[in-house]
């Protein structure tokens, strides 16, 4: 392996605390004993017991779970739908609007696509709280679900469900018996996307909420305005923690799937 | 050796010359365009029950096309195709008494050998014990029990084709459609699998349409075989004749090795041909059928082991005689095989058996010889 040049140990240092820095810090100060945000006054975790036993803060995080769950469960059934109708039926008429359409949210500005949804909430006079937040998410998430589904459907071969038709299988189930499982690992990377997309999305559900559904993103907001207490840096935290997790566990499963592949297809070279 | 180890007998079998009989798949001037691209082109054909039915003919000239219209994932542009009686038109892939083996394979990568093989059968809902049963039949058919438990991508070429072959077996449908069954396989397993398959298909009454490129196979195997070029059937007929008696120049060309002399008919009356030809520089007399009239340019068609080489000249060097000088040898182990350089110009192949080892003067190269055939060797051929 070539070695890094100093040049190289720099631009890497500098590029990794432009991105990290702030977290670090985050981190840091959830982990201070005084009270003051910025003065350094001892180690302790009590912010994080107090986080614990802040009820109106685990009240916003439970929102804040459940509208990922379903907005990213709804959202992925119809982005694989909408992939599907894209990457299959050929040109039919409208094709081109129509993808058009489902990727414009991708590069809409949040504040445009949380306005929209809370004039339509208004002129259909929906009552606004935890579902029209819901079918926010639900509307700016299934799109990012469409691209990453699509591109995984681009490189389908097509004759494995054709064999599978061929062998009397139905057009229905064979979707779900061949189609679906092959390209479930998309699927699931589709639907984790929504899911933190949700999680941290601040603006469209400032718009489309309404009284009673205050989530987590939301919460940290508003009481940031007041004043940072050490406690919000502890919360701030505990989110960095489980998307970490996440996706620490979705990069494993993917890398193990291929070392596993890759061995057993050198096994089967070995051994034929 | 006994009746079994000679394999399954063929028996006399032409349905294709009864007028009574009743096809089981008509082609009725089946064509399809991709575009402004005919890749199958107003092609009509029978094949009865129980045939073993080849197609061959040279990449791209639409066999799987037509393959993937008897098994319906294409439409026909126009033309009809019927199935045991039954108009095909708008019937979906699975409902079709058809199987298909894919060129491709297209195996379900995220279930194993045994899964794959099962589907067909789980989808007729058929009880567990009997799928184990034809399961494990089919595995041994195909040597491959030991890999029962593998997924395609941790298989090797040939073996995921012959994990192919087994699924589409594995249903016993009427008829089944091989897109290049065999072509993964090594020569031993490929005549192994290539006598299982004829076996099979007498025990069970099955129909074959196999496409291939190894024309031993197709002659070895099929009933009849038909001979594709840019989406239209050139000849359709059984092996032997196909290869005594090939109809055109193409065909010819394309089944084993021949000499094509160029020539004009000088006579032709009641199957006796005589042509005159620059290329032996003297007269061609053949015994053969053809509608070629005198004056019409013509080709004289011999295959190379029907001409026989001499170091002396004939009796009657002016007929059916041409001569050159040796130019190369092919040794092909039970034959070997003269490159003679004609004297006239062209050249012509000529294959002899290697039946003795001692030979008092061999004939080697730059030797002149004399290449000489009976008049009821080869075919006339005029396009
Ligand atoms: N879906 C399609 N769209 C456009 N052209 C096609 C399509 N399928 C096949 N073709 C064209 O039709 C022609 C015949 O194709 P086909 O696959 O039937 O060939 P083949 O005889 O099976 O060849 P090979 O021996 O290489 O498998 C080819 O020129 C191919 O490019
Ligand atoms: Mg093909």
């Amino acid at each position: 392996m070539k070695r890094l040049s100093a040049f190289n140990v720099v631009s890497l240092t500098l590029g990794f605390s432009f991105l990290y820095l702030p977290i670090v810090l985050l981190i840091l100060y959830s982990f201070n004993a005084g009270r003051s945000v910025a003065v350094w006054g001892g180690w302790s975790t009590k912010w994080y017991g107090s986080v614990f036993e802040n009820d109106q803060l685990l009240d916003a995080a439970w929102v804040t779970l459940q509208v990922g769950v379903l907005s990213a469960s709804v959202a992925t059934v119809l982005g694989t739908l909408a992939a599907l109708a894209l990457a299959r039926y050929g040109r039919f008429r409208g094709r081109t609007l129509f993808s058009a359409m489902v990727y414009a949210p991708l590069v809409m500005p949040e504040v445009i696509t949380g306005l929209s949804l809370l004039l339509l909430f208004v002129a259909v006079n929906l009552d606004r709280g935890f579902w029209t937040i819901v079918l926010s998410h639900i509307t700016f998430t299934m799109c990012f679900v469409a691209v990453v589904v699509q591109s995984r459907l681009a490189s389908f071969d097509r004759s494995v469900e054709e064999a599978a038709m061929d062998l009397g299988c139905t057009p229905f189930v064979t979707f779900f018996r061949i189609t679906l499982p092959i390209i479930l690992p998309a699927v699931i990377s589709g639907w984790m996307l929504a899911f933190t997309l949700s999680l941290d999305d601040l603006v469209i559900a400032s718009f489309t909420t309404g009284p009673g559904a205050t989530t987590l993103p939301m919460k940290i907001y508003s009481d940031v305005r007041l004043g940072v207490k050490p406690e919000i840096n502890a919360v701030c935290s505990l989110m960095v923690g489980v998307v970490t997790i996440a996706v620490v566990i979705a990069s494993i499963m993917t890398k193990r799937q291929e070392v596993e592949r890759e061995r057993a297809e050198r096994a089967a070279l070995a051994g034929r | 050796m006994s009746a079994k180890t000679l394999g399954p007998v063929r028996r006399k079998f032409a349905p294709w010359d009864d007028p009574s009989s009743k096809p089981l798949i008509e082609i009725r001037q089946v064509t399809k365009n991709f575009g402004s691209f005919t890749a199958v082109d107003d092609v009509s054909l029978n094949i009865y029950e129980r045939e073993f039915f080849a197609l061959l003919g040279p990449s791209g000239c639409g066999k799987t096309t037509l393959m993937r219209m008897l098994a319906g994932f294409e439409e026909p542009s126009a033309g009809q195709i019927i199935i045991g009686g039954q108009d095909m038109a708008g019937i979906p892939p699975h409902k079709r008494p058809v199987n298909m083996m894919f060129q491709s394979y297209a195996l379900f990568p995220h279930m194993n050998v045994e899964k794959n093989i099962a589907f067909g059968l789980e989808m007729d809902k058929l009880p567990k014990g009997e799928i184990a049963a034809r399961v494990q039949e089919m595995l041994k058919l195909v040597k491959l029990e030991q890999f029962a438990h593998r997924k395609p991508h941790q298989l090797s070429g040939g073996q995921r084709q012959r994990v192919a072959l087994a699924r589409a077996i594995a249903k016993r449908p009427k008829v089944l459609l091989l897109d290049e069954p065999l072509g993964a396989l090594d020569k031993k397993l490929r005549e192994e699998t290539q006598f299982e398959l004829l076996d099979l298909q007498m025990q069970l009454g099955m129909t074959f349409v196999i496409v291939t490129h190894d024309q031993d196979e197709a002659m070895t195997m099929a009933d009849r075989i038909a001979v594709m070029d840019k989406g239209q059937f050139v000849q359709i007929s059984p092996p032997a004749e196909l290869y005594e008696h090939p109809q055109t120049k193409y065909v010819a060309d394309f089944i084993g090795d021949i000499n094509l002399l160029e020539g004009r008919v000088t006579k032709n009356e009641r199957g006796r041909i005589t042509l005159d030809s620059d290329v032996t520089g003297g007269v061609i007399d053949v015994h053969a059928d053809s509608s070629a009239g005198a004056g019409d340019k013509a080709w004289f068609a011999l295959r190379p082991e029907k001409a026989a080489i001499s170091l002396l000249p004939p009796n009657d060097p002016q007929t059916n005689c041409a001569h050159g000088t040796v130019w190369d040898i092919g040794y092909v182990g039970d034959i070997s095989v003269y490159h003679v350089r004609l004297d006239q110009g062209g050249s012509m192949r000529a294959s002899i058996a290697n039946t003795s080892r001692v030979v008092e003067r061999p004939i080697t190269w730059e030797d002149k010889v004399y290449l000489t055939w009976t008049p009821d060797s080869g075919v006339v051929l005029t396009k």
